[in-house]
């Protein structure tokens, strides 16, 4: 039987168990769009093609399966270039395939031409120009088999004209994989595993920091017992967030530049780190010099190259994450470090007397009001997607995370504009999950477009804009850094509610604590999607991210929120 | 200081590409690059040599077997290796120096490829220091062009293809 080239895409998608891909047709694409309803895969028509790549990743980041994206050539190739670098910085599957102008005159800059293979060469983890149609199948494969395996990535498969509509008749769907040297994840080594043991039973002061690679390596429960048995405190980074859930005891929440003063302070004075999959981040670590500088470290990664790249470790254990955490749990003793929790709940009761939402509610409506009453009422099956800026760390900071894969975010590359696209992929992995995005007003309008999509998919996305009328984190840096110039970060804003209500979403509006709950009540009653334009504070205090550690500072060096006095009376009696 | 590093690498459209765009990007700094054909068909052996008070040389490594057509990376440093550099040098010359610069070439193993009437072309293939000696006794003659292949680097003795194939073991 012959197969075209198109075929053998749907073919080789079905083959990998594709159910879901987002895209948008173009000439250079038309022919493989062409026999797709003969296949039977869902085709989400996506209005930009930068949100089809963050579509197929908030697919890939709930689902932790691999998302795929299809756009046509030139434009629509360099339109999807953001969301590529976006899953290469935080580690996702995606496969993205573009079309290409017919190979006979590549090169010659004919129409809606772009060498996309040397556009994505620095930002994916492979990438592909299939230059036959018996070619094809085998490399789709080998493409899904590289963005899944090792350390996931992206990956892209350029499709010229011609390759699409060839035909062969050799097509077959099995191939094996034959990448000499690719070797994807190799076995812990025992004696690093054993040091790194030994290492642990003999601190007084351990913190363990973990990453996105222990989400990715499915290692939340070894992580768990190691850290119960050994009584070890846990912070996680951005995208680590619910592999240890934030209300376990031992959970101090976030690291970083506005991550707990708590785990920050703990990371300063511990005398042993043990980081697991992840890869000491600039906005983890503080200024370099100074970042733990008391503590032995111990580095479990399944990345080589990530092992010692940033911050010099005293043990390197490179290897499947799960293997290794197992390995030390043999050697890993039993053990109860009170004078440690002791140090740590100082810190944790002033954090709680400096907290915004310890405040008695005013009139004042502030994003952690808003974040504190979603999570209040939202389901336990709830999926987050938050967009990037302050409204990203007002999320990761009231929402509480009791598992992986619940809340999503752009954390490497930091992509405003993630969040809108990124839902319609997570509510398409998780239908029956109640999925809010978070964006502030400035990242919800890098994508607005994609309300359409929504709407034409039918997809019951809840979205909150928090909307202070700026570009918050660069106007709170101005306001710290910048002498209070707002140079171009002031915005004049669109009617949220009445754009919404144009594209078919019903859409609310909340300014003070009252409205937002009636709004959030409301939003969660109504089938379908739905918006709500929250008008939160801009300025002053209710308006900034605390705690911060300035570009340069070391972790502890936080910029805090004051004490409320009231908080303050509350808790001294006086 | 210097590490010099051996890559196998599969001979793909691009994959010099995907090297070179990998040490721009990492911002690695790379003393020398050769590549050139193997004994095994499809296969390239590139030698590339760091310097590692500026580049960690392990970073780099690491970050090249991240490369799927990356077969096989070496660091040869530290190894009984022979790491060779070869240099084409063209030195003005008059009637009365031909017959000293010939005499000095023969002295560093080297030989005339060509002779013209005011130039001779120099071929000389060593360790970098001693094309570097003949280099530093030629210059007050007068070099008029000069071409250097950078260090290419082969270990005497073992078969560095057996840890490949263990290393190789596909799954």
């Amino acid at each position: 039987m012959r197969h075209t080239g198109a075929q053998i895409v749907w073919e080789m998608l079905r083959h990998e168990s594709v159910d879901v891909v987002f895209g948008m047709p173009g000439g250079g694409i038309m022919a493989t769009y062409h026999p797709r309803q003969d296949y039977g895969l869902r085709h989400v028509l996506i209005r930009h093609e930068q949100a089809a790549a963050h579509a197929a990743d908030g697919y890939a980041r709930v689902s932790g399966r691999v998302g795929v994206a299809i756009a046509t050539s030139g434009p629509g190739a360099t339109n999807l270039t953001t969301g590529i670098a976006t899953a290469m910085l935080d580690s996702i599957p995606l496969v993205c395939i573009t079309g290409q102008v017919a190979s006979s005159v590549i090169g010659s800059d004919a129409f809606q031409e772009a060498d996309i293979t040397g556009i994505t060469l620095p930002i994916t983890k492979h990438n592909y120009l299939v230059t036959h149609v018996d070619d094809l199948a085998e490399t789709i494969h080998e493409a899904f088999y590289v963005a899944r395996t090792g350390r996931p990535g992206p990956v892209l498969i350029d499709l010229p004209k011609d390759v699409q509509l060839a035909d062969t008749d050799t097509f077959s769907p099995q191939h094996d994989v034959r990448l000499p040297g690719y070797r994807p994840i190799e076995a812990p080594d025992p004696v690093a595993v054993g040091r790194a043991a030994t290492l642990v039973n003999a601190s007084v002061r351990p913190v363990i920091i973990a990453g996105h690679g222990v989400v990715l390596a499915e290692a939340e429960a070894e992580l768990r017992i190691l850290a119960e048995k050994a009584d070890i405190p846990v912070t996680t980074t951005l995208l680590g967030k619910g592999c240890l859930p934030d209300d376990h005891p031992l959970s101090l929440g976030m690291t970083g530049m506005h991550g707990s003063a708590t785990a920050n302070q703990a990371i300063q004075e511990a005398d042993l780190l043990i980081a697991m999959g992840m890869r000491f981040d600039d906005r983890v670590t503080g200024r370099l010099a100074d970042f733990a500088a008391g503590a032995l470290k111990i580095h479990l990664e399944f990345d080589a190259s990530e092992i010692g790249k940033n911050v010099p470790v005293d043990v390197g254990v490179l290897g499947d994450l799960r293997q290794s955490i197992r390995g030390m749990l043999n050697t890993v003793e039993q053990a109860s470090r009170s004078p440690w929790h002791e140090r740590i709940a100082v810190w944790r009761a002033d954090s709680e007397d400096r907290d915004f939402l310890a405040r008695p509610e005013g009139e004042i409506l502030a994003a952690p009001h808003v974040i504190d009453a979603i999570r209040r009422v939202m389901s336990e099956d709830a999926i987050v997607v938050a967009d990037v800026g302050q409204n990203q760390m007002w999320a990761a900071q009231y929402f509480h995370t009791d598992r992986g894969r619940a809340f999503i975010t752009s954390g490497g590359l930091g992509t405003m504009g993630f969040a809108l696209p990124a839902a319609i992929g997570a509510q398409i992995a998780a239908p029956d999950a109640e999925v809010w995005a978070v964006a502030g007003d400035g990242g919800f309008q890098m994508n607005v477009q994609e309300l359409a999509t929504i709407v034409q998919e039918k997809l019951p996305i809840r979205i909150a804009i928090l909307n202070n009328g700026f570009l918050g984190m660069v106007r709170q840096w101005q306001e710290f850094f910048f002498d209070k110039r707002y140079e171009s970060t002031r915005l004049l804003n669109p009617d949220f509610v009445k754009l919404a209500e144009a594209y078919g979403i019903r859409a609310w509006r909340a300014r003070n604590p009252e409205e937002s709950r009636s709004a959030i009540a409301s939003a969660r009653s109504h089938e379908g999607p739905a918006l709500i334009d929250f008008q939160v504070a801009g300025e002053g205090e209710e308006g900034n991210v605390y705690p911060l550690v300035p570009a340069g500072a070391a972790l502890d060096e936080m910029i805090r929120r004051p004490v409320a006095v009231d908080a303050r009376t509350r808790r001294h009696g006086g | 200081m210097k590490r010099t590093l051996v890559a196998l690498v599969e001979d793909k459209p691009g994959t010099l590409n995907r090297v070179a765009s990998l040490f721009r990007r990492r911002a690695f700094n790379i003393s020398s690059l050769t590549v050139g054909h193997t004994e095994q068909e499809g296969m390239s052996r590139m030698t590339i040599v760091v310097d590692h008070s500026r580049t960690d040389s392990r970073i780099v490594e690491e970050n090249l077997r991240k490369l799927i057509h990356v077969v096989h990376v070496q660091d040869v440093t530290e190894e009984p290796a022979v790491m060779h550099d070869l240099a084409m040098i063209k030195v003005r010359t008059s009637e009365g120096t031909r017959a000293e610069i010939m005499q000095i070439v023969s002295t560093f193993g080297g030989r005339i490829v060509d002779i013209g009437l005011e130039t001779l072309m120099v071929e000389v293939t060593g360790p970098d220091d001693q094309v570097d000696r003949l280099v530093d006794v030629l210059r007050p003659f007068g070099i008029a062009e000069m071409v250097r292949t950078g260090r290419v680097a082969m270990v005497r003795n073992g078969d560095p293809s057996e840890e490949r194939t263990q290393r190789s073991g596909n799954d």
